[in-house]
């Protein structure tokens, strides 16, 4: 059975071919990476997904339903959250605010007018425990603006977990982080694995091969192969056309 | 029925033609620069205001046309290094203050210099009179003059934008600001250039409805809110847009006026279609700007994203 | 967009302190107008009250939703001729002049907000000061009531079946208490679900989208909340000045209210009720000074974008940044 399920997304930028009859499926706790080279179209093709950018032809379905014309908004409803590659919070918000308005999103009304919401126990709590799944409650009573790069990114993170999703889309996660940082985000990952599905964009070979259940490979806007990670890693066609470059290199 | 409709209809040309002239500056300078310009009304005033001065001072029309082109130039580029030069880096907030201040001071500074009386100017003697155009309908031959100089502006302006290496760059910046820097152009020049140009051309315009308008303070303030309608639904940065945009506003404002409480009385009493008529169509353009931009948020030639 | 205000819980007592202090001194206003035995500085007084009103309600939506509003005259015209037009058919009674003012508003703004909202940046502030002047025109047509020259008010608004309010004193305090209560909603509504979502979208309406709050209707609901609340301006700023022309509703006075958010500072309501005091005083300052009052009020405009882009209360925090280093 498939959760998230893509059928021949086409995506055009003039004469750019960024999506090529890409079809691809998710099953329910699944971590489904997708790699590729710069300029694959790995973003495009997220957006595509999450509803921020309209494909040109192919349709995307949720649990057997059709969301291909479901705005941004309507699909996080429906259970599927992204994170961006470039960090996109509320800067002047604090931590804690910016998960606690994901929660409020996802339950109950945003039409309260009087109500001050600083002292609303039910959305600071569900918001203390993405930040603790995200490793950050820390820092909760913090600016957003005043996190690091590596906090900004496991934000990115609660704050998505916040809106309880059956499909996460990460869009690296890791981007420009290393080392530790890293090390420990990837066990943060595999602690949430089995949780929600989630398609996964990484450069990060290492993560992604630690992680995946299954990879495609996307070159030029195209799948050009899919499969566990130990097809991926003895698939010809991807030794030439991507790993082949990154182990020379 | 037939003579007042083509009466109006050429009198709607007219305003068109006005406000193609003084919408094609501010659409160019919102699409390239991203600078929204509250004193653009007040350039068309100024317009006025320079001819009537020049046109005393020499006696003649037209000598009072040729000493405003640079005259004008010089307000636009004093403007521009002045007040609108230090803005582009700046919010649209900080924009709408700025220039909003910019049109206190020379509504005031008019007054100053020309007295709160308004002035006029004679009509050219070659173009004085009227003449007829079918059967016993007359026309003024001012008129049609206005007709064809805006269009022959229009014409000027669509080979500038549309042939030369600096009307390229115009359209490109209209799409694509960060494109033009990357050419390598003189972004500052340009963003001169094109203030500069939109100032004359609103100037011009003020200039030529001088002998047929009295020049006084309040001119620039109701053109500048129809010019905005006209920029917006002809699309922000389209030169296109702006033509048949201020076409457009021009004859619905100018028929409506006229054909409004005609048509109401099918409907209504005379005496209520005559007043609700009078009321409506004042709106009507705007009525006009709601349904464009209910269909076409970006307007009819503007780009997709804002 | 240039913002200083922030809305960290710990920033807010002072911003409300600032605003009691704005209060108390206004009540006390009535004294020192009996001290000096100027009869006019209450009428002056419920102006500027009227105007507080107005300002802090475009800054709900300008400061806190980032929403330049250039057409919010039209809601203080909707507001006066609610007096001037229910008063002709013998419907006195204040309250219910604010709330068909406010009802009007709300239809005023649902739709043109709607239409509006589809819009960003440029656009947006064309549009709306578009559909201010279509209000603006509608109402220089209305001959019934004068058409371009407006028309005397034949009586004040009525308080609870009194006559009350054509004491000048008691109007003032009227006032005053509908300044309180709208700031105390205002107030209210920053800190609620509905205000974090709105700031929210000011910072940031792709992350929200991508948390699944679809920004526009929440942008529109402050839109029509704004209109609402500036149509309680407009019903004093009739009973203030017993007349009412488009005049209230004229494009200039749009960006007069928005100059007052900008001059106090944006996005903390206080700084709007401290900028329609300040602007308004320096308008009377100026105009006693010279005729051209006007030209020196843009002078002043310009500067003050150009070199204190964040008004009053940005000047004041630089200057105690200095003074503190100073210090040190």
């Amino acid at each position: 059975m498939t959760l998230l399920s893509v059928r021949n997304l086409c995506k055009n930028y003039g004469a750019l071919e960024v999506t090529k009859d890409v079809s691809l499926d998710v099953a329910p706790g699944e971590l489904h990476a997708i790699i590729g080279p710069n300029g694959a179209g790995k973003t495009t093709l997220i957006g595509q997904l999450s509803g921020q950018t309209a494909p040109d032809s192919g349709s995307v379905w949720l649990e057997g339903r059709d969301i291909t014309r479901a705005s941004m908004a309507q699909r996080v409803h429906l259970g599927l959250a992204r994170s961006f590659q470039i960090t996109s919070i509320l800067p002047r918000f604090t931590v804690l605010e910016n998960v606690a308005l994901a929660v409020q999103a996802r339950s109950g009304s945003s039409f309260r007018f009087f109500a001050p919401v600083v002292g609303e126990r039910a959305l600071n709590d569900a918001a203390m425990d993405a930040l603790a799944e995200a490793g950050l409650e820390e820092r909760a009573r913090v600016r957003a603006s005043a996190l690091s790069h590596g906090e900004h990114r496991r934000l990115e993170l609660a704050i998505a977990l916040a809106t309880e999703p059956r499909v996460l889309l990460l869009d690296e996660p890791l981007a420009g982080t290393g080392g530790e940082e890293a090390e420990a985000f990837i066990q943060r990952l595999r602690s949430l694995k089995g949780r929600f599905a989630t398609v996964l964009i990484e450069h990060d070979m290492e993560a992604v091969f630690a992680l995946a259940d299954r990879i495609s490979v996307l070159v030029y806007g195209q799948i050009i192969a899919s499969g566990t990670p130990d097809m991926i890693r003895n698939d010809p066609k991807v030794r030439t056309a991507y790993l082949g470059d990154e182990e020379a290199a | 029925m037939t003579n007042l409709f083509i009466l109006q209809l050429l009198n709607g040309a007219q305003l068109g033609v006005l406000l193609f002239l003084i919408a094609a500056g501010l659409t160019l300078v919102f699409g390239i620069m991203d600078v929204i310009n509250l004193a653009h009304g007040v350039l068309y005033m100024i317009g006025a205001y320079l001819i009537a001065t020049f046109a005393a001072l020499t006696g003649s029309f037209w000598a009072g046309l040729l000493l405003m082109l640079p005259a004008a130039l010089v307000v636009g580029l004093v403007i521009e290094r002045l007040v609108i030069r230090p803005l582009y880096a700046r919010s649209h907030l900080d924009q709408v203050l700025a220039t909003f201040g910019l049109v206190m001071i020379v509504n005031e500074g008019v007054k100053i210099l020309w007295g709160v009386s308004p002035l006029s100017v004679p009509m050219p003697e070659m173009l004085n009179g009227s003449i007829p155009l079918i059967g016993p309908l007359q026309y003024p031959v001012y008129r049609l003059a206005i007709i064809a100089a805006g269009l022959a502006v229009a014409l000027g302006l669509y080979v500038v934008v549309n042939h030369t290496r600096i009307g390229m760059l115009l359209r490109a910046g209209a799409t694509n600001r960060d494109m033009v820097s990357a050419l390598g152009v003189n972004i500052q020049r340009l963003f001169s250039l094109v203030f500069a140009l939109g100032a004359v051309l609103a100037c011009f315009a003020g200039a030529i409805v001088a002998p047929i308008l009295s020049v006084d303070t309040g001119m620039g303030e109701s053109v500048l809110i129809l010019t905005f309608v006209v920029v917006v639904i002809g699309g922000i940065g389209s030169i296109r847009g702006a033509f048949l945009g201020a076409l457009l506003v021009a004859i619905v404002d100018t028929l409506g006026k006229t054909f409004g409480p005609i048509v109401l009385r099918f409907i209504m009493e005379p005496a209520a279609a005559g007043q609700t008529g009078r009321m409506l169509a004042p709106m009507l353009v705007y009525i006009l700007m709601a349904v464009i931009l209910s269909l076409r948020p970006q307007g009819l030639f503007g780009q997709k994203t804002t | 967009m240039s913002m200083t205000a922030t809305d960290t819980p710990r920033r807010m007592p002072a911003r409300i302190w600032l605003a009691l202090a704005i209060f108390a001194a206004f009540a006390a206003l009535p004294l020192f107008a009996l001290a000096t035995g100027d009869p006019f500085l209450l009428l002056i007084g419920t102006r500027i009250l009227a105007y507080a009103i107005a300002a802090m309600a475009l800054d709900l939506i300008l400061g806190y939703g980032a929403m330049v509003s250039f057409g919010h005259a039209a809601y203080l015209g909707f507001g006066a001729y609610a007096v001037a037009i229910l008063n002709s058919y013998g419907v006195t009674d204040l309250v219910l002049h604010i709330l068909v003012a406010a009802a009007v508003s709300a239809i005023f703004a649902l739709i043109t907000g709607a239409i509006s909202l589809r819009t960003r940046g440029v656009y947006f502030i064309m549009i709306t000061l578009a559909f201010g002047q279509m209000a603006y025109f509608f109402f220089v047509s209305l001959s019934a009531y004068g058409g371009d020259d407006g028309t005397p008010l034949q009586s004040r608004s009525t308080l609870f079946g009194t006559d009350a309010l054509e004491n000048d004193l008691v109007m003032f305090y009227v006032a005053l208490a509908l300044l309180v209560a709208l700031f105390a909603v205002a107030t209210r509504i920053v800190g609620s679900r509905f205000g974090r979502v709105l700031i929210g979208t000011r910072e940031n309406p792709v992350r929200m989208e991508a948390i699944g709050l679809a920004p526009f209707r929440y942008q529109l609901t402050a839109f029509v909340i704004s209109g609402c609340m500036t149509s309680v301006a407009g019903v004093m700023l009739a009973n203030q000045a017993e007349f009412v022309s488009p005049s209230f509703m004229n494009w200039h006075r749009s960006g007069e209210l928005i100059v007052m958010v900008v001059l106090g500072g944006v996005g903390n309501l206080t700084g709007a009720i401290g900028g329609a005091v300040v602007a308004l005083l320096l308008e009377d300052w100026l105009a006693v000074l010279t005729q051209h009052w006007k030209l020196l009020f843009g002078v002043f405009l310009i500067l003050m974008v150009l070199y204190s882009p964040h008004g009053i209360t940005g000047a004041l925090e630089r200057l105690t940044l200095r003074l503190k280093r100073g210090r040190k």
